[in-house]
């Protein structure tokens, strides 16, 4: 590492996710590995959307359609083929990049307003084809033999294996936003989210960037989805493609701090932590969603550059290691 | 002298407008050209064509012997043409050095990020913004803003600069400054088309000068001609005397 200043943004991300891998494994304790579980879930999906919309700056509303896409086609093949659930996530990340690639080069060229109404639409029409797709199971989905947890050692085992691969992913999803993030690639995508057109005058080539950037962002989604299906042991549309955790996804970013790579740790955990509040009390467990869009409003509107941006923008010497 | 540009025919409608009508020019390299005209003239519009913002309906545009007519903008800057903006248009959340960077690396040489930053070093100090080189672009005042355009365009090592109004809205001695940078970039052999509308500079920096009038190319020629053009003087200043008064402003 010829210039290891400029991976010093990475550490902290790094150890603040070591930190929560570790956690459970220490306490030994199934349900903390739960809570663990879910949150470096959103980590990693929340810094798979922060490549586009952090350092793109496209808001996409219907992200989760990456996560339910590949985490069909995955499922499918681990499930009705007889795969591995490595080449269950293998083959449901391509599927979720081949996606994204495919659209990217339709709804990309839409700024805004409309390429958000665009995601919405996308993952409305995707649910929709799913619920009447035999293949996988139409309405009802599918729901995984339980023989498919025998090479793993058993129910127990695989979850247990489960915890640890979403570790990796969440580790995987860091590290290539820290990448992008320090590239030439990466500045290419910064330029755009600042002024596109002046972008395209200085040479970044502007349609074929954010078709890439909305791939990487797709395919980490994709593999988690497979994972994590395989972990329920079912899947059926609605749990697939929830509108509302796109929703969620954003508020993580836009809380922790969009365009940066520990914003979206940040974020995902604190929204996790207040979710998991607000569902176990009497007074907020019913309009638990209506909390996170006051949220939302109240970041826009106070704080638009997130928890991260804003220290950024006040400790100017906090800049080299939070990145 | 080669002609690294050429500009054939070149005319642009929008709906019922003619914003450009034929417009042909053969530009040699070094040269610095002045293009000048009332407003609406159709100047910006030219940039835009030669630039690749919108492809012109008739007429070609050569650049180093390639028709680059319907190509891209981002092709046109990876050949080597860059451009700044008569209304400026900074990376506002990245900084001054980020900015000239994205020219560096995006630009003709297709630098990588440690070339593109010793390049922005270089011309950072060359325009005179290397102690701002870790602000925020949004935070620079209007002649600076001016200047990190420049030195984006200039980043990229290009064969041909566009000007758009680099001078509107500097005081006098922030113009006298700029000129000064202008004719440092053309020593380095950089050839420059410049919009502008301080008369007194762009008869002093340009070897030749197209005036522009409702997208029709009215006169060509040395500042002297152009000065004593009295086509230019009629159409474009109205009052032959006035030609003589905005020669001696500062």
């Amino acid at each position: 590492m010829k210039n290891w200043r400029t991976h010093l943004g990475l550490f902290l991300p790094l150890l603040a996710v070591a930190g929560i891998v570790l956690w459970p494994v220490i306490t030994e304790n199934v349900s903390s590995r739960e809570s663990a579980f879910t949150i470096l879930k959103a980590i990693a999906l929340a810094s798979s959307l922060n490549i586009l919309l952090g350092y793109t700056g496209y808001v996409s509303f219907g992200h989760i359609v990456f996560y339910g896409f590949g985490g069909y086609v995955g499922l499918y093949f681990v499930n009705e083929q007889g795969w591995s659930i490595w080449a269950g996530m293998l083959v449901g990340g391509i599927a979720s990049g081949l996606l994204a690639f495919l659209l990217g080069k339709a709804i990309l060229r839409l700024r805004g307003a409309y390429f958000a109404l665009a995601t919405i639409g996308i993952n409305e029409a995707m649910r929709a084809f799913i619920n009447n797709f035999d293949l996988f199971g139409g309405p009802i989905g599918m729901t995984l033999n339980f023989s498919v947890y025998k090479a793993y050692g058993g129910a127990a085992k695989a979850l247990g294996m489960s915890f640890y691969i979403m570790a990796g992913l969440t580790f995987a999803a860091l590290i290539i936003s820290h990448f992008v993030r320090t590239s030439k690639f990466g500045l290419g995508l910064q330029a755009i989210r600042e002024n596109e057109d002046a972008a395209e005058v200085m040479g970044v080539v502007a349609p074929s960037a954010k078709t890439w950037a909305y791939v990487l962002s797709a395919i980490i989604p994709g593999m988690v989805g497979v994972l994590f299906f395989f972990k329920n042991g079912n899947v059926e549309p609605h749990v697939a493609f929830p509108l509302h955790s796109s929703i969620e996804l954003l508020v993580m970013v836009m809380l922790g701090g969009q365009g940066t790579v520990l914003g979206p740790i940040l974020g995902a955990f604190a929204y996790q932590g207040m979710r998991g509040y607000l569902v176990t009390s009497d007074i907020f467990k019913d309009i638990q969603l209506s909390v996170s869009g006051v949220v939302l409003l109240l970041i826009v509107l106070f704080i638009p550059t997130g928890a991260i941006g804003w220290l950024r923008h006040r400790v100017p010497p906090l800049r080299r290691v939070l990145a | 002298m080669t002609v690294l540009l050429s500009v054939q025919g070149v005319t642009k409608r929008f709906g019922g407008l003619q914003a450009l009508t034929h417009v042909t020019f053969d530009l040699p390299e070094g040269q610095i050209l002045g293009l000048i005209g009332p407003n609406g003239a159709g100047k910006t519009t030219l940039f835009n064509a030669i630039n690749g913002i919108y492809p012109p309906e008739e007429g070609r545009i050569i650049f180093r012997e390639k028709d680059v007519t319907t190509l891209k903008t981002y092709d046109h800057a990876r050949m080597g043409m860059a451009r700044t903006h008569q209304i400026v248009q900074p990376l506002n959340d990245l900084t001054v050095r980020e900015n000239v960077m994205v020219g560096a690396c995006f630009g003709r040489e297709n630098q990588n990020l440690g070339h593109a930053a010793d390049s922005a070093a270089e011309v950072l100090a060359f325009v005179g913004l290397s102690a701002r080189a870790d602000q925020l672009a949004g935070s620079l005042n209007v002649a600076q803003k001016k200047r990190l355009e420049m030195a984006r365009a200039l980043a990229a090592h290009p064969y041909l600069l566009l000007l758009d109004e680099v001078l509107a809205g500097l005081n006098s001695s922030e113009i006298g400054n700029m000129v000064e940078t202008v004719k440092k970039i053309r020593e380095r052999g950089i050839t420059i088309i410049m919009i502008e509308h301080v008369m007194k500079a762009v008869m002093n920096v340009s070897d030749r000068i197209i005036v522009l009038d409702y997208g029709q190319q009215i006169a060509e020629g040395t500042p002297e001609e152009i000065s004593n053009n009295e086509k230019v003087i009629e159409a474009y200043l109205g009052d032959p005397k006035l030609a003589e008064r905005l020669l001696q402003e500062d």
